[in-house]
Order: C-alpha cells, then structure tokens, then sequence
C-alpha cells in the first residue's frame, strides 16, 4: 500500500491526468473530463495510503475495494491501476479498442481488479454495500469506496442504497459524489439540481464532508476523517471541476462540459502542455 | 376443479412453500447462504430462513433495485445471495440490475420469483408475474427453472444453489397437484419424460404439467396417445428432448402460464425450427393483462386448462 508524501500524490496526479487524456485520445472516444475531475480523489485513494491492496493478489479477500459507480470516468481508473501495477501503461493504450479488455466502461470479467462491472448509473453504492456486508459478515476490516457522479445522483437506487447504509450502520463504506457541476446535456443545477449533497445525506444519518476535490490537501485530510468515523457510513462531497485543470481550453473550446468528448490531437498536446 | 384433479393428482403444497422449507434446510449446511429481500418475505417464504438465521438475512425494504445490486455485491464476496420477491417486482422492476448487477458480471446470485402466474387471484395483474421467463431468458449465462411441483421445487432448490452462476427459480403462489409422489428425478437441463405417448408431445411447465396430464387422459378418448414432458429448466433447455419428442411424436403443444412471447413457448418453437419443424400448437396465457378473481376461476377464462390443451393437441395433430 503506497503512501506518498502530498507533493508525489500531486505529482502522481499529474502522471495520471497524462494518461486519461493520451489514451482517450488515442481511442478516439471516452470521457476524459468526467476523469480529470476525479484525479485527486483516485489518487490519493490508490496512493496516499488508504487502500490496502495488492496487484499480484486481486482477489485477496481482505484488501479494500473501490468501485466507480461512474463507470464512464473509467480513464482515470485504468490510469490509476496501472501506475499502481496492475497493468503496464501501454496496454492501457488500447482503450475502446476491438479485442481490449480496457472497454469504455468497467467490465470486472475481464480486468483484475475492477471490484464491479458499471457503466448504468445509480448501482455502484448498492454493490458496495454488499462487499461492506459481507465484510463485516466476516469479521473482516477492509474498507469500500463508492465513487459517484452528482448527476447519477439523479437515480432513486441511490438513495435506497444510502438509506440502506445506515441501517446496517457501515463504518466500513465511504461513498464520494465527484461532484463536477455537469452532466451529459448540461449544468446539473439546471437538469436536476440535488446540488445540496451535505444536509441531505446528513438527514440519513451518514457522516458527511464537502471539500474541494481538486485540493490534494483537502481530499487527503478527508478521507483520513472518514477512515476515523466508527458508527456510521461516511460520504465525500468532492466539490470539482470538470475537466480540471484545463478548463480553460475547454471554454475556448467553447464548451465548458465537453462531456463524453475526446480531445483532438491539438487540444491533447495544448492540456499536456498546461498540466505538465 | 384444479388442474391434475382429472387424473387423481393429489393437491400438494405451493411450490413457494416448497422453496422455503428448502432454503431453510439448506442454510444450515452452508454459511455462505444469504437472503436478501424486499419486505415479502413472509410472502416469498424466505422468513423461515431468516428467522432461524437472522445474521445472515437482509431486508432493505421495498427497494428491489438496491435489494438486487446489494446481493451482486455479496456474490462477489463470495456469498451465495438468495433474493426473493414476487415475480413481476423483480424481474419487471429491477431488470436493469439484474442485467448489470447479476447477469453481465455472471455474478452467483440466486433470483426467486413468487406469485408467478396469473394464478395469485384476486390481488390482480399488477401483482401476476406473467412476463418474467421472458425477461429472464433475454439474459445471458442466466439459467431459468420453472419447476411444476412442491417436490420438483425442493430439487431445483437445491441445484440452483449448487450451480455456481446467476439462477431464476419461478414458484407460484396456491397449492398445486402433486406430479412427484416419491420425489421428483430432476437434473438441471434435463428434461422429465412424465408420461408416454407417440401421436403427439405436450410440453408444459410449472402448474401447466398436471394440467397437460389431464389433457393426455382426456385425449385417450380420441385416440391420440400422448407424451407429457416437465421441461422443468428454460435455460439452458434440453434440446435432445425437444427433438426427439418432435421426431418421434410429430406434433408439439406447449403449455405455461406465462405472456405468449418470450416463454417456453417461445424457446420450444426455436429448438422445434432448429431440429425438427412439426405443427405446433400454444396455450398459454396470450398477448393480453389478466384481471382479478378467484385463482380457478381465472385460469378457466384465460384458457389455462386440460380442455384447451386438449384442443390444441387435436388441431396440432390434425396438420401433421
């Protein structure tokens, strides 16, 4: 299990903000912003010393799992496993490509540790209690991280899933809304404005923090918080941005979302050039 | 008059009932046995199961969408998660987890519809599971039982919780005949050849079966001897069977309680085109919602009974 310091988790992050936007690139497809918008939060998860886990050994019944019910956000997950070893970055370069297992939304059939198979929003958190369940069924201490989208919290299979958290009382499951402002056709303010995260999972009895997600710092200090709450379940709201941190060139662009966008070879290079 | 009485098939218990006694039975064996539900247990008959074993029973409440992807999650794990709900609220109303949760990940979940049918009465067609084999036969690697007896249901029990893969088990809500007296010889994907016959082969399922039992009794007086097959398993389904029955007997009906499309119905005309195309006949519950009622009483106006099977035997044998 990793634990940088927070100057090599920026670093780290940087590395990985490479690798979404060279293999959405390279496949032609994707949504590298819904990743880049995530970066710290699966950084700090995979390195900062929150999960214990192994990529010789996926399977081992006591590591910590991660799902991203954000299935879309795969990039940054790909990104991530592989500088955590579990592939090489180049076999990450075949992404969406005919043959790859890196498919364009997590297949657990056929990839080592992918946790759960997403891609239709709203079912992330209700596996994820089920892996929480079963740990505490066990006697196990492995911890279960949930990351969602804030416009997938639009799905009503989230919120049984939350009620359902604090009626088991999972200590051992953190869910993380990526909270980046937009979904496929727009600000989700304006499609279906859930936007007050904290006092309304808060009312279900879950343990709450709103952050700036794009702040290593912050993202760091709060999952350490999570990690100390022992009675109830606990919940990230990783205020982000999407596309972060190259933003601007997606407004130059003229679309700020550029949801389930890949970049153009140009607009790849003038991000690489802003991130690095 | 129930369906079997004609032939003096006693009235067994529900195949629901079945299914509970045998849950229960089976948990204390396996610890990895786990029920997850959605408030009707008592109705699904999984209670017994979570009252002798409370650790390992979970009620999430009238939420079957997070009910099934809660069970992937245990599946995943390593449990064997038994989720029970009425037919048509957890095949019809959480379909896409089971299709992302169960099936896509071919996770080793166990899915149990009760009140399937049109049979429950006078709850009504909101309640009547009457698209579910449809809906569960679409899936991918997911093996779909619909077993005819209490007996029968005790046996597929205990081979779809044996089987390590994602499994629909369909029981019913009434009491029905009794096909199994000294217990059902079932293998999972196997056909049960119940009665003899060489003019014709009824293929039924689940209540169908006693039914298609009366119509052979009735069809002596014709003079047409006929086969009576159990295709107890939908998925993967015996196609030796099919085909032999086809070759040997020329004429096929199929009898469920179930939609006309998408049923056994449907996977018997495939397998008959596929091997052997004879004349074929369906009875079924057809292209159309049912209504409440007494459960006998619906059966009759929706033309599940030994007559009509009877009927579309003759017309079946009549075009060889």
């Amino acid at each position: 299990m990793p634990e940088l310091s927070l100057d090599d988790l920026k670093s780290k992050a940087t590395e990985i903000r490479e690798l979404i936007i060279r293999i959405t690139t390279e496949a032609g497809s994707g949504h590298p912003t819904s990743s880049l918008s995530a970066t710290e939060v699966v950084t700090a998860l995979y390195f900062g010393g929150f999960m214990n886990y192994d990529p010789k050994k996926p399977d081992d019944p006591n590591r910590d799992r991660f799902i991203l019910s954000k299935g879309h956000a795969c990039p940054v997950l790909y990104s991530a496993m592989a500088e955590a070893g579990y592939y090489t970055t180049d076999e990450i370069m075949t992404l969406r490509k005919l043959g790859s297992p890196w498919e364009g939304h997590p297949n657990m059939r056929r990839l080592p540790g992918i946790e759960a198979s997403t891609g239709s929003l709203g079912q992330g958190l209700s596996i994820g209690i089920g892996h929480a369940l079963a740990g505490k069924m066990d006697g196990k201490s492995y911890r279960t991280y949930v990351m969602m989208g804030d416009g997938e919290m639009g799905e009503g299979q989230v919120w049984e899933a939350i009620a359902t958290a604090e009626k088991y009382a999972l200590n051992n499951l953190t869910a993380i809304i990526d909270q980046n402002g937009y979904q496929q056709t727009g600000a989700t303010k304006d499609v279906l404005d859930l936007s007050k995260f904290q006092p309304k999972i808060e009312a279900f009895g879950w343990h709450v923090q709103t952050i700036n997600g794009n702040d290593m710092g912050e993202v760091v200090a709060a999952l350490k918080t999570a990690r100390d709450v022992t009675d109830k379940p606990t919940c990230l709201v990783s205020q982000t941005k999407k596309g972060y941190p190259v933003v601007p060139l997606l407004e130059a662009e003229g679309d700020p979302n550029y949801h389930g966008k890949p970049f153009s070879p140009e607009l790849a290079k003038k991000a690489l050039e802003m991130i690095g | 008059m129930y369906l079997g009485e004609a032939s003096g098939l006693p009235l067994g218990a529900a195949t629901r009932d079945a299914f509970g006694v045998a849950l229960k039975e089976l948990g204390a064996s396996n610890d990895r046995l786990v029920t997850v539900d959605g408030d009707v247990g008592n109705s699904t008959r999984t209670e017994p199961f979570a009252l002798a074993y409370p650790d390992r029973a979970f009620n999430v409440g009238i939420a079957e969408s997070n009910m099934v992807s809660v069970a992937g999650g245990l599946a995943a794990c390593g449990k064997i998660p038994v989720v029970a709900s009425f037919a048509c609220f957890l095949l019809d109303n959480a379909f896409d987890q089971i299709r992302m949760s169960v099936a896509f990940p071919q996770l080793n979940v166990k899915l149990v519809g009760s009140h399937a049918g049109i049979s429950i009465g006078e709850d009504g067609p909101s309640q009547m599971g009457i698209e579910d084999v449809a809906l569960a036969c679409s899936l991918p690697g997911v093996t779909v039982v619909v077993p005819s007896d209490a007996a029968c249901t005790t046996a597929a029990t205990k081979a779809c919780l044996e089987l390590d893969g994602p499994t629909y088990l369909r029981v019913g809500r009434g009491k029905v005949a009794i096909v199994y007296p000294d217990g059902c010889p079932f293998e999972l994907g196997k056909a049960i050849t119940v009665r003899e016959g060489s003019d014709a082969t009824i293929i039924a399922n689940g209540l169908m079966v006693p039914g298609a039992i009366d119509a052979a009794k009735m069809l002596e007086a014709d003079g047409i001897s006929c086969r009576v097959i159990d295709l107890h398993t939908i998925k993967p389904i015996d196609r030796d069977a099919i085909a032999a029955a086809a070759k040997e007997t020329g004429a096929i009906v199929v009898a469920e309680e179930h939609l006309h499309h998408g049923g056994l119905g449907s996977a018997v005309a495939q397998v008959v085109a596929e091997t052997a195309p004879v004349p074929m006949g369906f009875v079924n519950v057809g292209d159309q919602y049912a209504e409440s009622g007494d459960p006998q009483g619906l059966l009759d106006k929706y033309g599940l009974t030994a007559a009509a099977v009877a009927d579309a035997v003759r017309q079946a044998h009549g075009r060889k």
